[in-house]
């Protein structure tokens, strides 16, 4: 019964995972076979062809991305860590109403962000910059980080706090030195979803880094699209190695992407 | 208030110790601190409640102020764009592509979360049986979720492509003709649908998955000994007792799926002439798609999209506070 049961879900996963399968098939594609009709169900001609062109293409799409990703994870952390000790600890007068902007904040359509944004960077001139796009694409991570701390600090136990406190530590040296060492699993699955956000952000990239020097790869992959139709075989590589960090993160940090996931939604 | 403290105790077991622990600390803070213990509080706040203002905050009445005046490409650098009150939303109205673009919108979202919903359930209660692998696989199934979106949304539009795409190619196994995924005005928006309830699935999966852990066994065994069918169990103990969770996870998805943007762009751009267009693609073309931008009618579109979202999760606030107080 059991094995039953294990060869539906095979089944199932496959039948999910199929899209994914198919463009890393595709990534392998000969440029003449990827018009035939039916097409090739396993990359028998298998060729580099895609991953070459990346590599002579993409490289500087993938670093701008990284150093992008980055930047917001620190910002991300930097913000949110110390607010969610505060309002999970310090019980700040005022501080639910805060956790409640920070709800509403998430349902804020990313094309209103970007159309603020684009006016703000305008008129200061952050358009096209790094650091500009590391500030709009923390907006995507930071009411989700304050929720995902506050949580989770909100669990440490008042005796470990009370201790330090004895021990003589000050309300800056307990986050320090105990809050922030203890919440070590949440750091982390806040900043694989703020890297995996920012990494996958598009629209503040195509409206807030139109024709900038340093691009991501999103736009990388987009301008792809749009300039050659013909070699889609270069289009899936692309997008197989932009799938990279989403995997890493789904091999090595599974249980905190299920816990990120949830954290957000479930209560109680 | 009650939404809050829901949110800031989310964290499963830790709401139980925290809320154990909760009065004791309250108690002393007053006797003790008083005072300067709030000025430390907001202190380690103040860095996102600036941040929040100038992030959020501003963009917000950025937008508002845009919606509300006549701006150019010249006003909108150089500012003294005059004020020209709702013109900007009666221009919207009256535009021939409203009426499409809300009726794509709706019909985007609700079939997008009624397939999500039902099939993430439907995964989330086969993953609740024990057999070998299911942990392994319910990890697969995030992968979706995990893709960045223009990675999953060229993958479709290349299975979709109507000459050379595999989704044709199957069908064809079964003697379909042609289909015309993305270039046909009948077929784009189930297209771009399909492909967001593929990446939707996950999500439901696994926040569905974890509400059910939390349901007692034991109310299943005491249902069965009072010889309930599974059936019965599932309408009579499942159903009700993961209303909550149900309810917050179609919200969630709701407010995402509102949102929608990459994936309609990326595969139709709202095309083949509009057939595709919602709210959200609308007010970026006008905003940043077309020759002359007009922000104005944009913004206007966009501020149309955040009062939806609004009144829906308004909606469920009240709902939950009165199911609170019953």
């Amino acid at each position: 019964m059991s094995r039953w049961k294990t060869a539906i879900g095979l089944a199932l996963t496959g039948v999910m995972l199929f899209p994914v399968y198919w463009m890393i098939n595709v990534s392998f594609t000969r440029d003449t076979d990827m018009r035939k009709s039916p097409p090739y169900w396993f990359p028998v001609h298998g060729t580099l062809e895609g991953y070459r062109a990346v590599l002579d293409q993409q490289l500087p799409y993938l670093g701008t991305s990284l150093v992008i990703g980055l930047g917001t994870v620190a910002l991300t952390v930097a913000l949110a860590a110390p607010a969610a000790y505060s309002l999970a600890k310090l019980r700040p007068r005022g501080g639910g109403a805060l956790g409640f902007v920070l709800l509403i904040a998430q349902m804020i359509p990313g094309i209103i962000m970007a159309m603020g944004f684009y006016a703000i960077f305008l008129s200061t001139g952050f358009l096209n910059s790094v650091l500009g796009l590391i500030v709009a694409d923390s907006t995507l991570a930071v009411p989700f980080a304050v929720l995902v701390f506050t949580a989770f600090m909100s669990g440490i136990p008042e005796e470990l706090l009370q201790a330090a406190r004895v021990d003589g530590a000050g309300v800056a040296r307990t986050f320090w030195s105990v809050v922030l060492p203890v919440s070590r699993n949440s750091v982390i699955t806040v900043s694989l979803f703020a890297f995996l956000w920012a990494w996958s952000d598009f629209i503040f990239a195509s409206t807030l880094d139109q024709g900038g020097e340093r691009e991501p790869i999103t736009l990388g992959i987009y301008r792809y699209i749009g300039n050659n139709n013909q070699q889609w075989n270069a289009i899936m590589a692309t997008a197989v190695i932009a799938s990279i960090p989403a995997t890493i993160l789904l091999i090595i940090a599974q249980r905190y992407v299920a816990a990120g996931v949830t954290a957000g939604a479930v209560k109680d | 208030m009650s939404t809050p403290t829901r949110a800031r105790t989310g964290g499963g077991t830790a709401v139980d110790r925290n809320g154990a622990a909760l009065p004791p600390v309250r108690g002393r803070g007053i006797r003790r601190r008083g005072r300067p213990g709030q000025w430390a509080a907001w202190a380690f706040l103040a860095p996102v409640v600036v941040y929040l203002l100038v992030f959020y905050a501003y963009p917000l009445y950025r937008n508002i102020d845009l919606s509300v005046r006549h701006y150019t490409v010249r006003s909108f650098v150089h500012g003294g764009a005059p004020f020209t009150g709702l013109d900007n939303y009666r221009t919207v109205f009256a535009d021939p592509t409203f009426g499409p673009a809300l009726w794509h919108t709706v019909v985007f979202t609700v079939v997008s979360l009624a397939f999500q919903f039902a099939i993430g359930l439907a995964l989330a209660m086969f993953f609740t049986q024990h057999f070998r692998l299911s942990a392994t696989l319910r990890a697969l199934f995030l992968v979706p979720w995990l893709l960045p979106l223009i990675v999953s949304s060229s993958t479709w539009s290349w299975m979709l492509n109507s000459e050379s795409g595999v989704v044709n190619a199957f069908l064809g196994l079964f003697g379909a003709g042609q289909v015309n995924w993305l270039t046909s005005p009948d077929w784009s928006l189930w297209s771009v649908t399909i492909a967001n309830i593929w990446i939707g699935i996950p999500f439901n999966l696994v926040v569905l998955y974890s509400g059910l852990q939390a349901i007692s066994p034991q109310i299943y065994e005491a249902a069965q000994l009072d010889g309930a069918g599974a059936w019965q169990r599932f309408w009579k103990v499942t159903f009700p007792l993961l209303r909550p969770v149900s309810a917050i996870t179609l919200l969630l998805g709701l407010v995402y799926t509102l949102k929608v943007f990459d994936i309609i762009w990326i595969m139709t751009r709202g095309g083949p002439s509009g057939s595709s267009t919602t709210f959200a693609t609308w007010s970026y073309r006008l905003g940043f798609a077309n020759l002359l931008p007009s922000f104005g009618p944009a913004a206007a579109v966009g501020n149309l999209l955040i009062v939806m979202a609004l009144v829906f999760g308004l909606v469920y606030i009240r709902a939950q506070r009165r199911q609170g107080l019953s």
